[in-house]
């Protein structure tokens, strides 16, 4: 019974600390976006609020929170209120499979640096970022409004382009692992990460993940001077604010997909692991923001070009040439 | 070729970007520091005075009748030894849209834009300014200019004593 209670507890208190520190990096990740943003443009960003604009995050948690919660006139009601929860806890349930430290001893147990190490997370992951679309297309279709329904659309569109090239761009990481749980993954790039190995694939990695993210250059289902805000126009309050912290908890999922993918995952000289998980997931981050600050957005069609015509071939051959390889290495 | 083009203009960007990070922010804190106005700086509206302390303004009504809004309003009155002036004048800032053009028309150089930019009110009719509101002690843009030296003849001084005035002639001295 006793040992039942310490694992119940050990459990608790993993589960609460992964939820406390996602959620905070999300909130602060806005913050560190809006000031990097400001400063490649040669502004200062928001500085008021506390030491160095630290407490910006509660303050708009608070404003969002006081606002008026809309509902538009003849909108389809259930479908409005639920879509912005179902963009928020897809990308927190993503997490749930992501490994941030090799496994710990503690109290004579074996305490997984991870939620849930499924045998087929790779699998759990692109399912939850397709899921993840249902969000945009059912707020966009709910919100009885012309632009919200052209965002909803886009974002369907940029689904069917991106998730293909992302799927094929693993594939060479799941034939070297020669698995498909997150952990023999990372257990697997010791010496090499797998972006040494597979670049082509971590190129196509990063570029679909960009346009998972929905951040500029693809983040056409909300591209602000066309749509006014695309899917989340008719959101208010704190159902915006729960669409636009998903979107920030779905950076950093798809950040930590890229760190334990192809950067190695916790693996690095040194620091403890859990830093060098943390530094490549915001060094992942990091490079969102930056391209956030270079690229200008591509029309919708420009994309699903990319994406068919480009991205899909160049994974396709990479896979091929992958297996190839280690056929041959294998010498069978 | 056009695709090593088109993989430039991609990645060269990205080398601008990151330079612009490295670099000192243009913004200025504004309460915390404020820039210097331009010399030209069109603000406040102020009504100077001439070397001798008196006011300038002669009430001729030519700003106000040059301002696009109407926001200037006096009433002219005149000193037991000729001299005009206002016997009171006002001015409604939350009109003005600050064009200068009531300094350009002055003829004595009395209406004058000053660089006192901060002047923002909840109130509208704190905007509303009156003749001691907008008198200033010193000369403005162009201290030494005293309108009487060159002109109004006979007020302020005797005949033929200003600047570029001819001492009156004796038209007797012209008779055949």
């Amino acid at each position: 019974m006793n040992e039942l209670l310490i694992t119940f507890a050990l459990v608790l208190i993993k589960l609460l600390l992964i939820f406390g520190v996602v959620l905070t990096l999300a909130a602060y990740l806005v913050l560190a976006e809006r000031r990097i943003l400001a400063r490649m443009q040669l502004r200062l960003g928001p500085n008021r609020v506390g030491f160095f604009g630290l407490l910006q995050p509660l303050a708009d948690v608070i404003k969002l929170l006081t606002k008026e919660d809309v509902v538009p006139d003849r909108a389809d009601k259930p479908l409005f209120l639920i879509a912005p929860g179902l963009a928020a806890v897809t990308s927190l349930l993503a997490f749930a499979v992501v490994p941030f430290a090799p496994p710990l001893e503690i109290f004579g147990r074996r305490l997984p640096m991870v939620v849930c190490d499924l045998n087929i997370g790779i699998l759990y992951f692109l399912g939850l970022s397709s899921l993840a679309v249902y969000g945009v297309a059912l707020g966009g279709w709910a919100s009885n409004s012309k632009y919200a329904l052209l965002g909803a659309i886009r974002g369907l569109a940029q689904l069917i382009s991106y998730e293909l090239s992302m799927g094929l761009a693993v594939v060479p990481v799941i034939l070297s692992a020669r698995s498909f749980s997150l952990t023999d993954i990372v257990l697997a790039q010791d010496p090499l990460p797998f972006a040494v190995v597979h670049p082509l694939a971590f190129l196509i990695f990063l570029i679909s993940v960009t346009a998972e993210s929905k951040r500029v250059p693809f983040d056409i289902p909300e591209a602000e001077n066309e749509l006014v805000a695309g899917f989340h126009t008719e959101y208010s309050g704190m159902r915006f604010g729960l669409f636009f912290v998903g979107e920030y908890i779905n950076m950093i999922i798809l950040g930590s997909m890229v760190t334990v993918l192809f950067l190695g995952g916790w693996h690095g000289p040194l620091l403890p692991p859990v830093v060098w998980f943390a530094g490549k997931v915001l060094a992942v981050s990091f490079v969102f923001i930056w391209v956030r600050g270079t690229l200008p957005r591509l029309r919708y069609d420009q994309l699903m070009h990319f994406g068919w015509k480009v991205l899909i071939p160049l994974a396709l051959v990479n896979v091929l040439a992958t297996g190839a390889i280690l056929l041959w290495l294998r010498g069978s | 070729m056009n695709l090593w083009r088109d993989i430039k203009g991609t990645v060269q960007p990205f080398w601008v970007t990151l330079r612009n990070m490295l670099r000192a922010p243009v913004t200025i804190e504004y309460p915390e520091e404020r820039r210097t106005v331009s010399p030209r700086c069109r603000a406040r509206i102020v009504l100077t005075r001439d070397p001798q302390g008196e006011e300038r303004c002669v009430a001729c009504y030519l700003c106000s009748a040059a301002c696009p809004v109407d926001c200037i309003s006096m009433q002219a009155a005149e000193r037991a030894d000729g001299r005009r002036y206002a016997a009171w004048f006002r001015i409604n800032f939350s009109r003005c849209i600050f064009c200068g053009l009531c300094a350009e028309a002055c003829p004595t150089l009395a209406i004058q834009m000053s660089g006192d930019y901060e002047m923002g009110s909840r109130d509208l009719l704190k905007l509303v300014a009156e003749k001691e509101d907008l008198l200033i002690d010193g000369g403005g843009r162009d201290e030494s200019y005293d309108f009487y030296r060159h002109a109004g003849i006979g007020v302020g001084q005797v005949r033929g004593a200003g600047d570029e005035e001819s001492p009156p002639a004796d038209f007797r001295s012209n008779l055949p």
